[in-house]
């Protein structure tokens, strides 16, 4: 059953496309693909073997891009025009499952359990990370999906290089021995959003002490959002949590949102 | 597909027939992207969704037809500038091209 596999793999968080015919011959026929075809094999058929390949062939790119769209070909995979003549179109629609994004929060305070909530909702795989046992606990954290007992610099290491774009890294420590590693850390990776909490002086106190540690590049300093979240005067932790993630929501899709970074005077009035 | 995966499991574990539609294209404004899913099962039962609720019913009605006849599925389109029979479209003023199927794959 090419659903209960879809399924599986949905759950497992591993990535995979279904392929499936929404006109022309064998409408409603079903092909799904996973880039690791050893471990999860192609199953189903759009009805020609030709087109099988071709198709699963330009779907594992629409899901390295994660784009779902509608792609046509000629009944055994034809795409070019003068093969396409007097032949019928498939029309295929190509639906990508990649991952949920991650959102690694660092500092296990209460911020972090309204962030954790709120980012839930959204659809991120969440993880807490805090170097102090006591506080980084699950019971505290029940909504994350992993909470972690450890310092930023080997979680980045270790799970840095799959992050990208579409992932989040939020600093609510105002500890300086744990924010300038995470800062450093989060800095080396592609993650699309670097959150760092604190006040208008903690941040210029902080901007002195990566200096310290050679992080001067007006490039790297303006990918911090710090102080973070929009300026709407949020007030409790879960109003700070909406404003750090409506901040996130902008910045990935490029919209001009007022950060409370690029504006300037008291963040509470 | 996601949040719908538990309600498709327990229907398919009760043996009800299931039909699901997916949101394959939007022109201008519409609140969901592609992918979008809502199942229906034999009895009408729903889960999941294709429209801020503007035109869920409609695809009830049709995807109930699918389950009843041989249908491997069929494109459907609603919204303002719809010229087939369903008079029902997205508040927004988008055009929502869905497929519905049945889930016999």
């Amino acid at each position: 059953m090419i659903y209960a596999a879809l399924a599986e793999r949905i759950r497992g968080n591993k990535p995979t496309v279904l392929l499936t015919v929404i006109d022309g011959p064998n409408t409603g026929s079903t092909l799904l693909v996973s880039p690791d075809q050893k471990k999860f094999p192609t199953l189903g058929t759009l009805g020609d073997e030709e087109l099988d390949r071709v198709a699963a062939r330009d779907a594992l790119g629409e899901l390295e891009a994660g784009r779902t769209s509608v792609r046509n070909y000629g009944p055994s995979g034809q795409v070019t025009p003068e093969d396409l003549v007097g032949t019928p179109t498939v029309r295929i629609f190509v639906e990508s499952f990649s991952p949920p994004p991650q959102m690694i929060i660092f500092g296990a305070v209460d911020f972090t359990a309204a962030l954790a909530r709120v980012a839930k909702v959204l659809g991120y795989y969440v993880t807490v990370c805090d170097a102090r046992e006591v506080f980084a606990t699950k019971r505290r954290f029940p909504m994350a999906d992993e909470v972690i007992v450890t310092w930023p610099t080997p979680v980045l290491a270790e799970r840095g290089p799959d992050l990208g774009a579409r992932d989040a890294v939020c600093i609510l420590t105002h500890d300086p021995k744990f924010d300038v590693p995470a800062i450093q850390g989060a800095l080396a990776t592609a993650v699309g959003y670097i959150g760092v909490m604190g006040s208008r002086k903690t941040h210029a106190k902080r901007l002195e002490r990566l200096a310290e540690v050679g992080i001067t590049k007006p490039a790297d300093l303006a990918r911090l959002m710090s102080p973070i979240g929009l300026d709407i005067g949020s007030r409790t932790p879960e109003e700070t949590a909406i404003s750090i993630c409506a901040e996130i929501i902008g910045k990935r899709v490029g919209r001009n949102v007022p950060s409370l970074a690029n504006t300037s005077g008291p963040i509470h009035r | 597909m996601r949040e719908i995966l538990g309600d498709i499991d327990r229907w398919r574990s009760q043996n009800k027939r299931i039909a699901v539609a997916r949101v394959i294209d939007i022109e201008g404004s519409g609140p969901r992207d592609p992918g979008a899913a809502m199942a229906v099962n034999e009895d009408g039962e729903v889960c999941g969704s294709v429209s801020g609720g503007c035109v869920e019913g409609a695809v009830v009605t049709e995807a109930l037809e699918i389950l009843q006849s041989n249908s491997q599925g069929r494109l459907v389109k609603f919204g303002y500038s719809d010229d087939e029979a369903f008079a029902v479209g997205l508040t927004c003023g988008g055009v929502v091209h869905l497929f519905i199927q049945p889930l016999n794959w």
